[in-house]
């Protein structure tokens, strides 16, 4: 097992409860970790397939269980969570890999002069730093069909607007502090606008609903830059 | 058929909740004071899951363009039947024409109404909730406006009800409306971040009266009292959140996550709300009082199985007053006494024990 594992491993799970019908495992360290969250994905797999357990909600480096308390023992949930923690085998195959297609700037991007210059870069940099790394969707949640994708190059972090704006268009390619995503819908947000895609990300109509899965990796690829 | 002749756009069609889309970020969803829906819809002879239609903002009316059976659960509001009062708890036969009205309720915030057949609007993810925050699911992803026709589904045939309908005494289910200068009890579990509050902050934040503000809807309550905050800032990843989860935010006023709420949060969280007290929330209204109880699991899980049970045995004694197998004399007639507690309805529970 490879040195990320060992520490991932290493790590003892924190339990806790959210009503009588779920549980909660934080794994978190001070900073996310991708090796944890390969096993957070595994970890919900496994306990999806275990008989009552009808939701399992992974977060970033944490996991919900959700289950009917009136016919499964939590404590015996609880145990399996902690088991399943230690025993738990990544899967490498387990997601998709899907291209983004992009048009960075122009009308679909509007912050995106403004973020390179607060950057000291140019727009061909931040592009060519934004499309460079394979994204993993490490959860999807807070609204539907949101990726919270980890993988930014952290010269492109910066902190969220102070004033969020009330309505971010569909499509939109943001970024958030050290976080890149995807807006699903359109939605108030205070994460910065490099652009936009028009792949679907989210339809109720369709199930599964989300475009992506946790686990899933994405690549953003360039359609066009615009001035 | 039904029409809606008057209503607000917080009323909405629901059922008990959208379940399995929590990790593409799909909330529950569903009514507010989910057992009242489904002891509702036991009453018309439904499965309990059907959909129905929760009411919060009075008055209500609505016209059956058919004959319907229908029952109205939930909060204590002047109901009348084409000018006839309707006690609480009630389920009747409403003749083509008839117009149903619901007023301001003397106590609570929410009434749920159940037709035989159920509200038929299309699944969508598997329930026919109304996500109100989304804009998608029940009917056209919206609440009802005046002038909505509403399909209802097909159902066997009921044999008819006594003349007059019948009731059930809601102190059966549940402890009665709490006084309006009293704190209502709500159960809470400890969560993840109990132990980052102070002593102290925790003897409060169980000591005090909250105030429910009035950012209070289906999402969530935002509630007002003595500023909350953690011994030591806590810098969260975004977790699994469910209804029931009470979060502090930095503002120190917690916010009880409901129906509606985000599937993930990042807010540290001082307690959950048990399952089987999230209903007492959906029916507290705006500027109530609410006071936090602390249970252990064992005591959460109880409460849960107790309020099953009572729904359970709602529906028996709904199927055998619907087949007439039950004295009808007792329960016929608007006029007479419902079920006293203790009474006929617990008669048949005790039979089964």
């Amino acid at each position: 097992m490879d040195g990320h594992g060992q520490i991932s491993t290493g790590r003892v799970p924190r339990l806790s409860m959210e009503g009588a019908g779920a549980i909660l495992l934080d794994v978190a360290g001070p900073t996310f970790d991708e090796a944890c969250q390969a096993r957070i994905w595994a970890l919900a797999a496994q306990l999806s397939r275990r008989p009552g357990i009808s939701e399992t909600v992974p977060g970033m480096n944490n996991l919900m269980v959700v289950f009917d308390p009136l016919t499964v023992d939590p404590l015996a949930v609880e145990a399996d969570m902690r088991r399943g923690w230690q025993t738990v085998v990544p899967e490498d195959t387990a997601g998709r890999t899907v291209d983004v297609p992009v048009t960075y700037g122009g009308p679909g991007g509007v912050d995106l002069a403004e973020f390179a210059a607060g950057k000291n870069m140019t727009i061909g940099d931040v592009v060519a730093r934004h499309t460079a790394p394979l994204y993993s969707v490490a959860a999807v949640g807070a609204m539907p069909g949101f990726v919270y994708l980890s993988g930014l190059d952290p010269v492109l972090a910066l902190p969220r607007r102070h004033v969020p704006r009330t309505a971010v268009p569909v499509g939109s390619v943001i970024v958030g502090g050290a976080q890149a995503g995807i807006m699903p819908l359109t939605a108030p947000s205070g994460w910065h606008i490099l652009g936009h895609t028009d792949l679907p990300l989210f339809d109720p109509h369709r199930d599964p609903p989300a475009a992506f899965h946790p686990g899933d990796r994405i690549r953003f690829v360039v359609r066009e830059i615009q001035a | 058929m039904i029409e809606i002749l008057s209503t607000g756009a917080v009323n909405s069609v629901q059922d008990l909740g959208r379940f399995g889309y929590l990790d593409a970020g799909v909330g529950r969803s569903g009514a507010m004071d989910a057992p009242a829906l489904e002891v509702a819809n036991l009453m018309v002879g439904n499965p309990g899951g059907f959909a129905g239609l929760e009411i919060a903002l009075f008055p209500f009316r609505l016209k059956f363009l058919a004959p319907t059976v229908f029952a109205i659960t939930g909060a204590d509001c002047p109901a009348s039947l084409s000018g006839k009062s309707l006690p609480p708890w009630w389920t009747i036969q409403a003749a083509e024409g008839d117009v149903l009205e619901l007023g301001l309720p003397r106590s609570d915030a929410r009434a749920c109404l159940a037709f035989a057949g159920g509200i038929d609007v299309p699944d969508l993810l598997g329930s026919k909730s109304t996500d109100l925050k989304s804009g998608w699911g029940g009917h056209e992803g919206r609440g009802l406006k005046r002038g909505d026709r509403l399909s209802l589904g097909e159902t066997t045939a009921h044999r008819p009800l006594p003349p007059g309908g019948f009731g059930l005494d809601p102190l059966e289910f549940r402890p009665a409306p709490a006084a309006p200068a009293v704190a209502i009890p709500v159960r809470v579990l400890p969560s993840a971040e109990s132990a980052a509050f102070s002593q102290e902050a925790r003897s409060e934040f169980f000591a005090v009266a909250w105030r429910v503000s009035a950012e209070a809807n289906r999402q969530g309550y935002r509630l007002e009292g003595p500023e909350l905050h953690p011994s030591t800032r806590l810098e969260l990843f975004s977790h699994g959140i469910m209804p029931g989860t009470v979060q502090v935010p930095p503002s120190g006023q917690p916010i009880i996550q409901l129906a509606e709420a985000n599937t993930c949060g990042g807010y540290p969280k001082i307690a959950n709300v048990i399952e089987a007290d999230l209903w007492r929330l959906g029916q507290t209204p705006s500027g109530s009082a609410i006071r936090f109880i602390a249970v252990d699991r064992p005591q959460a899980i109880a409460a849960l199985r107790s309020q099953r049970s009572a729904i359970v045995r709602a529906g028996a004694f709904a199927a055998l007053v619907r087949k007439d197998k039950v004295e009808p004399g007792l329960y016929t007639g608007l006029q007479m006494a419902r079920p006293a507690r203790g009474g006929n309805a617990m008669q048949i529970n005790h039979k089964g024990e």
